[in-house]
């Protein structure tokens, strides 16, 4: 018998059918279809994946991105040949 | 709002690989979002996450030579991010060594202290900057080794070989971290999302 604890840390397993072999997952399904307590955690566990996927992150400030893609045309400019700065001797 | 799924970012590598600035650019725009939130989550400190997320720019724009295409260049990318970002950590702390790798991950608690029974399309309930605000502060809220594996792994969908390979952890922590985050966060979106007027039961 599969005791609760058992049934969490095979959670991942449950919720990527392709990585469980059948009679693994059928053990699975048993205990998730008579407990409660499990099949709401599977519910909630798979509305919680759901919100979060693909969820975009958030605008970088522009202050930040402004700052980042100066630094990056100054070591740029430098690479050019004629451009100011740095030269390749050291590298 | 998912990324658009067509986005294939190997002829913008080769190019900037073959010299070409613009397409470099073009990966920074692509990429820096993500980078930024990493390193945030890792860091939890804005002015330190700015920092590296010029850093790792610059470093791989430095290395491009050395990017070989064995793996994705994103990949390289939040590899060098991370250990920015733990550079980073370690300066603040200096006394305590910091790391993403096992011994970090402590405890095997299964972590489900309550439930609840949620509502069928919960964030719905929510505008989106509300929904925004509130699953930022949830992964937020996360250790950093929970946080990182699960940003990777179920929000930009990497597979788990490429997450351990980004974090430079193995493929079991992946796993185990995995496990934790998810419930971590069932857990703390609970209060937001849970049917009115059910009880939250104690479990196990
Ligand atoms: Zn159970």
């Amino acid at each position: 018998m599969l005791t609760c604890k058992d049934f969490l840390r095979e959670l991942n397993e449950f919720l990527d059918p392709s990585s469980t072999d059948p009679s693994a997952r059928q053990e699975l399904e048993k205990h998730v279809n008579e407990c409660p307590n499990c099949w709401v955690v599977v519910d909630t566990t798979k509305k919680t994946l759901k919100v979060f996927k693909g969820m975009q992150a958030s605008e970088v400030p522009t202050r930040v991105k402004d700052r980042l893609m100066a630094a990056l045309e100054r070591k740029m400019a430098a690479r050019k040949p004629g451009g100011c700065g740095e030269t390749h001797a050291s590298e | 709002m998912p990324e658009p799924p067509s986005f294939d970012e190997a002829p913008l590598v080769l190019r900037a690989k073959a010299g070409d600035d613009t397409a470099f650019a073009d990966l920074v725009k692509h990429y820096e979002r993500r980078i930024f939130r990493l390193a945030k989550n890792i860091t939890q400190n804005d002015e330190d996450a700015e920092d590296v997320l010029q850093e790792s720019f610059m470093k791989s724009y430095e290395n491009l030579d050395r990017f070989q295409g064995n793996s994705k260049f994103y990949t390289w990318l939040v590899r060098i991010a991370v250990n920015e970002a733990l550079m980073k950590l370690r300066k603040r702390k200096s006394d305590k060594s910091v790391s993403l790798d096992e011994q970090l991950d402590t405890g095997e608690d299964t972590l489900v202290r309550e439930i609840a029974v949620w509502d069928d399309d919960p964030e719905q309930k929510y505008s989106q900057d509300e929904l925004r605000s509130i699953l930022d502060n949830a992964v937020s809220s996360l250790e950093p080794i929970y946080s990182t594996v699960f940003q990777l792994r179920d929000v930009e969908e990497m597979s788990t070989e490429e997450t351990a390979e980004a974090l430079g952890i193995s493929v079991p922590a992946v796993k185990s971290r995995l496990l934790r985050a998810r419930l971590q966060l069932r857990e703390k979106l609970t209060r937001f999302f849970q049917r009115k007027g059910d009880d939250v039961l104690a479990y196990l």
